[in-house]
């Protein structure tokens, strides 16, 4: 990574996988059942789509569990699953698991949706392509970040987890590769899921500038 | 006609520059589209944007139409109607006679591109041939089919599991009966047409007093054809129960009614209703008032879509993408539209449309960030230059299996 910073983008393409749910125990078998990148994008959708947001609505579970079978407290245990502290899907994959035997070892079979309101399970194939931009320095990476598109951004910062198994993103692992272990730790530090990404984009663009001025 | 380089100004520069990026990528590779018509209907439409904005990317985008008789078209439109789950009567003779206007139309097409995209069940039997080729087919339904017609979709079936793909509007019409790859790509709205384009404010003002709107007080709008699966006359009971708190106008504006009798007499029955309260407007608009359509949506203070089935709805996209806060039923493609609360809201009946327009109407700032979220929310996921990018991955991706592709 010290040779340089090759910014990437990517683009996620939706399948459908002919599965759906029309209660929480067919919800549990559909999540055993389906890929790793159904359990990915079921729970990054919203991010991508409704970047523009903050908070982010919440994962396409725990919107299906509390506003269409209005099981609020079971939906919000599944909001309540941070995601950003997985970087393996299928613990993340787990811990839904975790929450569904739980309740409906508890309650039993107690809620079925209206015909035409099932959880459709959906996946995704992820293209990755190379940008015509590298980074050489900081000046030039400031310069650059502000060029390239949301989708570089969030593959750099939330894919990058889910790829390299580590809790961290694609620019700290650079920063850190050409000595900026403070710039690197302070952009480890966003969350970027409480922030919209154009305001993830300031905020780094913020910090490597001050770095590159002082 | 809009080039690539237009949408610069409305998507950013970043983003017509990875479509160019992405569409190098099948640089050497043909596409050839064939649907039924080459004017009018939807598909028709989508695709005459759609071309040439890929040839301005330098994909070699081609696209053919199939001939048939009246008698062919007459059995698709029975095929159309089985899909969407009508109990249509198709004979074993209506089924020979698609096979072989289908084999007919092989014969002439040219069905060499790398890639065939075939549009709609029309041509769908063209891929009968595919056995001697090597490239790669992709069958485009552009219709509901969650719930079918067994017959019908059991005749189909047979050559929807001859494509590498089948590519569908909405999670709900996927199907568990097929072998092949399903992929979820959504229809979009073009922002440089004349529905969605800009408009000056005396073009929406002139309209506005055209229709003898008032312009001091809040404007509820529908804009759908009158059909019962729209519900005219839900709205009106959703009027009714909020004019009785908030002084307000609707307005049902749209066309169809003319050469379909179960729609004239709709309209029959809305004009009567309208004609005791001069608050509801029933504005019939012929083909072609794209330009009135643009004007009412942004003369709205809300637009409500409370259609009983839908397939996409793109009118809440249009909508939204005039910034304007939408109510609309959870049905068909609406809910990708709309993230309830967030975007705009999501409502299941008479009652609950009229909650939320009586919110709406009352907090004005509320209305106003839902419509700037939908607006941002079409920007990011409906508009034709997504489209474009989903399609150039889609095509792609029929050269790679893995989940992730790293070009």
């Amino acid at each position: 990574m010290t040779d340089g910073f090759h910014f990437h983008t990517q683009y996620h393409l939706v399948e459908l996988l002919g599965l759906k749910a029309k209660n929480p125990e067919e919800l549990l078998s559909g999540i055993n059942a389906v890929p790793a990148s159904s359990i990915y994008y079921h729970t990054h959708r919203f991010l991508q789509q409704h970047h523009y947001l903050s908070p982010e609505p919440p994962n396409d579970f725990a919107f299906w569990l509390m506003e269409i079978l209005h099981l609020e407290s079971l939906g919000e245990e599944f909001l309540s699953v941070d995601t950003i502290s997985f970087c393996n899907l299928e613990d993340l994959r787990t811990a839904f698991k975790n929450i569904l035997e739980d309740y409906i070892s508890k309650h039993g079979e107690n809620s079925e949706c209206p015909p035409g309101f099932e959880f459709h399970f959906l996946a995704c194939k992820t293209l990755v392509l190379p940008l015509p931009y590298i980074a050489h320095n900081l000046s030039e990476f400031a310069e650059m970040i502000r060029k390239v598109s949301i989708h570089s951004l969030y593959f750099h910062m939330f894919e990058a987890r889910m790829r390299l198994g580590v809790l961290d993103n694609d620019f700290s692992q650079w920063f850190r590769g050409i000595g900026e272990g403070k710039l690197a730790d302070e952009v480890s530090k966003l969350d970027p899921y409480n922030i919209t990404l154009e305001n993830l984009r300031r905020k780094i663009t913020r910090m490597v500038e001050d770095r590159v001025q002082n | 006609m809009s080039k690539i380089e237009d949408y610069r100004a409305i998507v950013g520069d970043d983003e017509v520059d990875e479509l160019f990026i992405l569409a190098e990528r099948l640089k050497g590779k043909s596409v050839y589209n064939i649907n039924s018509t080459a004017v009018g209907g939807g598909v028709a439409e989508i695709l005459s944007r759609m071309i040439p904005l890929l040839r301005d990317l330098d994909v070699d985008a081609h696209w053919d139409v199939i001939k048939g008789d009246e008698r062919f078209f007459e059995i698709t439109k029975k095929m159309h109607n089985a899909l969407h789950g009508q109990d249509v009567d198709i004979s074993k003779n209506d089924l020979d006679y698609f096979q072989e206007i289908n084999q007919r139309n092989s014969e002439t097409l040219d069905l060499s591109g790398d890639i065939m995209f075939i549009h709609d069940p029309q041509p769908i039997g063209l891929v009968k041939l595919r056995e001697n080729k090597q490239n790669k087919w992709i069958w485009r339904c552009h219709i509901d089919i969650s719930d079918p017609q067994k017959r019908t979709m059991d005749f189909l079936r047979e050559y929807i599991n001859r494509y590498d793909a089948a590519v569908l509007s909405a999670p709900i019409f996927a199907r568990s009966d097929l072998t092949i790859r399903q992929t979820l790509i959504s229809p979009s709205i073009d922002p440089l047409s004349e529905k969605n384009k800009e408009l000056p404010q005396e073009t929406i003002d002139s309209m506005a007093d055209n229709y003898a709107l008032d312009r001091e007080r809040p404007i509820v709008t529908q804009v759908s054809r009158f059909d019962r699966l729209k519900d005219p006359q839900g709205v009106i009971e959703v009027y009714k129960k909020v004019k009785a708190h908030i002084d307000c106008q609707l307005v049902l504006a749209g066309g169809g009614a003319t050469d379909d009798p179960e729609g004239h007499r709709i309209l029959d029955q809305i004009r009567s209703i309208a004609e005791s309260d001069q608050d509801i407007h029933v504005i019939y608009l012929p083909p072609s008032s794209d330009i009135e359509i643009n004007a009412l949506q942004r003369a709205s203070t809300v637009i409500i879509q409370k259609s009983l089935r839908e397939g996409f709805g793109l009118t809440v996209a249009e909508a939204l993408w005039k910034a304007k806060p939408v109510i609309a039923t959870a049905v068909g493609g609406i809910p990708l539209q709309i993230t309830h609360k967030h975007s705009g809201m999501l409502t299941y009946s008479i009652s609950g449309t009229a909650h939320y327009l009586k919110e709406l109407l009352s907090e004005p700032e509320y209305a106003l960030k839902l419509g700037a979220n939908g607006k941002a929310h079409i920007k990011n996921n409906f508009l034709i230059t997504r489209h474009i990018k989903d399609y150039l991955s889609l095509f792609i991706s029929l050269y790679y299996k893995d989940d992730i592709v790293y070009l």
